[in-house]
């Protein structure tokens, strides 16, 4: 495995090789990968850095590799949401964020592994199998993004792209020790990516150092008007990057230290806002009483919507197709052979959700609850500038150990959940450690107030050595 | 007169609407031309349904909805809501519909009809935006297909769902309804009624005020009247029979002329509606004022001013209101003749001509039908000269001032025919002592030599009288 190199480093290695020879030497240790984190590589990745070098180019992200969620749509490469239902298919089209990127003169190394259609949180649930965690192999990467976290951790790639419809990127920064953002709902546009919970999700991107995530939000974020979701709002999240927090007013929700948490996340989040104390900052604790009800409204939302999203998987047009004498019989064995039992379970128990009959007592009581939990975060950030908490109740857990017990699954997702209800923004930073498991710290902020969040984060990096400790092998 | 509806007849009618005039598609930028272009060739990755394609909403479509929902008297929602109707069927490509619920564009309308007691209003419940889905073209019949062929060009098109209170109290009326729907629609320009696929309808009716059955798959209005004819007899005999009618969506097959049972009411779908999460609430509300002042005169309107302005009589003014073409027509002629003759000849003639044909208005020139029109008021030929006129102009083209000239249609002068009767008497003096004596036979000949001599151009009965008057002096 490589070592990290951020984003300014790789430049200087362009500046003093070429951006050839950097991509290549990232595919040569993605090629000695023990941890499963790329599922597909793009095979003209290599040529798309010569081109860098011959023509030059002046985008801020000229040359620097990057990795991509099997979620995101590239067009000419395999996009599958580690599915075997999508397997053959390559998109015609660019989702918007990939578009800018490769304005931006970004590299595509590949696709990263993820929890089949995003749901789960071990990348356990792909079709390709399960992604490592570099910190312990046996254990799991977090998810749904766990390739796209694993790899950076792993230093195979200096960045990458994932999404976060539940935790999905929060969750597998925090496990893998890197940080990661969830941007607020309307930050960057969905074009392109392959819906799950379309009310709850954004693209957010993964890195081994703050710096890194502001460079990319300022390339990927921005109006689009294929996404009527988007927002039209400008803003520079590098002009974030600045070690101030002199009287920064943090809110420390008691509800997410709850029962079942690990005692030394617990202490190392406590140890991070004594930290944010000495440097500046004050806190407070703050109460969101709904947030005990965020875990069954995040469920059965994100389920009803994607019983209807994954309806289109039907083998008539594209992926995989199972044989039948007639449509419906064609259509049905294929989802029954395409899609894995998580996908399964959470298309039925959506359907059910959204029956007659039932729609209103699940449905409609959980949008009613998605209020009262927004509801939760205005009020607390009405009075604080930022609000503190574990990303996740406990380390990385061993692989296998849940993945037959989905109710513990659902439940390491108590603590990140409730951002996507309330579409705010939260970004996750390493902050201890658990025995020899990274620690998550999550800083959530107000709507659009990114950078906020970028800010606190960046001046804790500056002031903690934590994101500077690597994975034994990589080190 | 009022109509006593003796058999308890309810006919509601959801009319679908292919918005085929709009440039785009509900969802995406495709073009709507596609009805001459090879399948699958106006598709996108949204409209084919490809993972990760996000809808966005075209505002002219809303704007047309608007202007349709104003014509049909609606009130207009404040704001657009969309939903997912769930389903899976091979001509959805995300096996979901994405159409309006709760809160339909527009509700609470209504259309009068000319009822079988004079002005009848039906009632509008609501006015619906909604893709159209995928056109499947089976290989051979539909149960012994070798497979299916899919065509992608449609799918996305807006439909507007027209739904009818069940107003209609006989399959005459609910013709009507659609034929004055169908005229609205057409002064309004929002689509063209031509095209496949433009307006199609499913039918719900009952009798003695009893349990409604759904007739789906009616393609064209004498369909509508067929299918409403032949099932209300259906119910009649089963109650006669001592049988019940049951709630239940039937099929019309167009071939036999009847209704086949789908299914009843126990096996509907559950769609699990809700709310289309990638498409945000549009506010409407402050574009009402300015689609009302994009409204046309419409037909109702333009009728009663016709009768007005014009002095037309009823049938006249509702035959040239009917479509706002005919009437644009119409009003052109008017202006260099006298109006009723433009009515009667625009109305009675011109367009029988023209439905014999099958062929639009399109077809003459309103300089032709002046010209036809002075002609006759001219005295210069006759109306069955004129009818020859019309017909030759559309069978083989030709300026009418022209083919009367050829054909030798002009009336011969009235100094002319004097002549010859003059030279008839004078030169058949036998004839005229035995009309004289009071053999009546004896004119037939006079006139049949005035006819002789005039060349049969002589209007037959102008020469009759002519000799009878020289007789007489």
């Amino acid at each position: 495995m490589a070592a990290w190199t951020d984003i300014s480093g790789i430049k200087q290695k362009i500046a003093d090789s070429s951006a050839e020879e950097v991509t290549a030497s990232y595919i040569e240790t993605i090629g000695k990968s023990k941890i499963n984190g790329f599922t597909t590589m793009w095979d003209e990745a290599i040529n798309v850095a010569r081109e860098i070098d011959s023509e030059g180019h002046e985008g801020p992200l000229a040359g620097v590799p990057i990795a991509i969620k099997e979620n995101i749509s590239t067009k000419g490469l395999s996009t599958t949401c580690s599915s075997k239902i999508l397997q053959g298919y390559v998109p015609p089209y660019d989702a918007h964020v990939i578009e800018r990127l490769r304005e931006a003169g970004a590299v595509i190394l590949g696709k990263t592994n993820m929890d089949e259609f995003a749901m789960g949180t071990s990348t356990e649930s792909s079709y390709y199998g399960p992604t490592l965690n570099p910190w312990d192999m046996d254990r799991v990467p977090g998810g749904s993004s766990g390739g796209s976290a694993a790899v950076v951790a792993a230093g195979e790639v200096p960045v990458s792209l994932g999404s976060d419809t539940g935790g999905s990127v929060r969750c597998p920064a925090a496990y893998c020790g890197v940080v990661g953002l969830k941007p607020t709902y309307g930050c960057i546009s969905r074009y392109g990516l392959i819906s799950y919970a379309n009310s709850l999700e954004q693209i957010g991107p993964l890195a081994t150092n703050v710096a890194d995530i502001a460079t990319i939000m300022d390339v990927v974020a921005g109006y689009d008007s294929r996404d009527s979701t988007s927002i039209n709002r400008e803003n520079t999240y590098s002009d974030a990057l600045k070690d101030d927090v002199n009287g920064l007013k943090i809110g420390v929700p008691e509800e997410y230290f709850g029962e079942g948490i690990d005692e030394k996340v617990e202490k190392a989040v406590w140890d991070a806002i004594s930290k944010f104390e000495d440097m500046g900052a004050t806190y407070e604790k703050v109460s969101m009483p709904h947030t005990k009800y965020a875990l069954a409204s995040y469920y059965i939302i994100a389920m009803s919507e994607a019983s209807s999203n994954l309806a289109r998987f039907d083998g008539t047009r594209y992926g995989y197709r199972a044989e039948g004498e007639n449509w419906h019989v064609m259509a049905s064995r294929t989802r029954a052979q395409g899609f894995g039992e998580e996908v399964k379970r959470r298309i039925l128990l959506g359907t059910y959700a959204l029956s007659a009959g039932y729609h209103d007592k699940y449905y409609l009581k959980a949008l009613k609850v998605r209020t009262l939990v927004k509801q939760d975060f205005d009020r607390a950030l009405d009075n604080v500038d930022v609000l503190m908490a574990p990303t996740m109740p406990a380390p990385a857990f061993k692989i296998g150990e849940k993945i037959d017990d989905p109710l513990s699954l659902y439940l390491a997702d108590v603590n990140t959940v409730p951002i996507n209800l309330a579409g705010v923004p939260s970004i996750s930073v390493p902050c201890g450690f658990s025995g020899d498991m990274p620690v998550g710290l999550q800083i959530i902020g107000k709507h659009f107030d990114e950078n906020a969040i970028i800010k606190a984060a960046y001046s804790f990096e500056q002031n903690t050595d934590h994101h500077t400790r690597r994975p034994p092998e990589v080190a | 007169m009022v109509y006593e509806n003796p058999d308890g007849i309810r006919i509601g009618l959801e009319v679908h609407v292919q918005l085929n005039k709009l440039n785009t598609k509900l969802f995406c930028g495709c073009s709507t031309d596609y009805h001459d272009s090879e399948p699958n060739t106006h598709v996108c990755p949204i409209c084919l349904g490809l993972p990760g394609s996000l809808p966005v909403l075209n505002e002219r479509a809303v704007e047309f909805a608007i202007k349709i929902g104003l014509a049909l008297n609606c009130s207009i929602v404040e704001q657009t809501q969309f939903h997912r109707k769930n389903y899976y069927y091979p001509d959805l490509p995300k096996n979901f519909q994405t159409t309006q619920y709760d809160y339909p564009i527009a509700a609470e309308g209504k259309i009068i009809i000319e009822g079988e007691d004079g002005e009848h209003n039906v009632g509008i419940t609501r006015a619906h935006i909604e893709e159209d889905p995928a056109r499947l073209q089976h290989m051979g019949t539909i149960d012994k297909s070798k497979g299916t062929l899919i065509n992608y060009n449609r799918s996305g098109m807006t439909l507007i769902e027209i739904v009818s209170e069940p107003d209609m109290r006989s399959p005459k009326e609910a013709r009507r309804y659609l034929e004055k729907l169908r005229s609205i629609l057409d002064y309004l320009g929002v689509f063209d009624g031509d095209l496949e696929g433009a307006m199609k309808a499913d039918a719900n009716v009952s009798v003695f005020w009893g349990e409604r059955v759904e007739i789906k798959n009616i393609s064209s209005f004498k369909g509508v009247e067929r299918a409403l004819l032949y099932e209300i007899m259906r119910q009649k005999n089963q109650i006669r029979r001592g049988g019940e009618i049951v709630m239940e969506t039937r099929h019309f097959d167009e071939a036999r002329g009847v209704t086949i049972s789908m299914r009843t009411k126990e096996d509907e779908q559950d769609y699990r509606y809700f709310p289309e999460p990638d498409l945000v609430p549009m506010r409407v509300a402050d574009w009402v004022p300015k689609v009302r002042e994009t409204l046309p005169e419409l037909p109702d309107a333009k009728r009663a001013r016709f009768m007005e302005e014009y002095s037309l009589g009823e049938t006249h003014a509702r035959a040239l209101t009917t479509e706002i073409k005919v009437a644009n027509f119409f009003e052109e002629v008017a202006k260099k003749v006298d109006p009723k003759d433009a009515a009667v000849w625009v109305s009675d003639i011109l367009k029988g001509e023209l439905n014999y044909r099958e062929l639009s208005i399109d077809a003459f020139t309103v300089e032709d039908m002046v010209a036809v029109v002075e002609l006759v008021t001219a005295n210069k030929i006759t109306e069955k000269s004129a009818v020859d006129v019309i017909r030759t102009v559309l069978d083989d083209g030709g300026k009418p001032q022209e083919i009367v000239e050829k054909k030798g249609l002009l009336k011969v002068e009235d100094d002319i025919v004097a002549t010859a009767v003059d030279e008839a008497i004078a030169e058949n003096p036998e004839a005229v002592a035995d009309y004289l004596g009071g053999k009546e036979k004896s004119l037939n000949f006079i006139v049949g030599k005035v006819m002789q001599k005039t060349k049969g151009r002589a209007d037959a009965r102008e020469a009759r009288e002519k000799v009878l008057a020289k007789l007489n002096e």
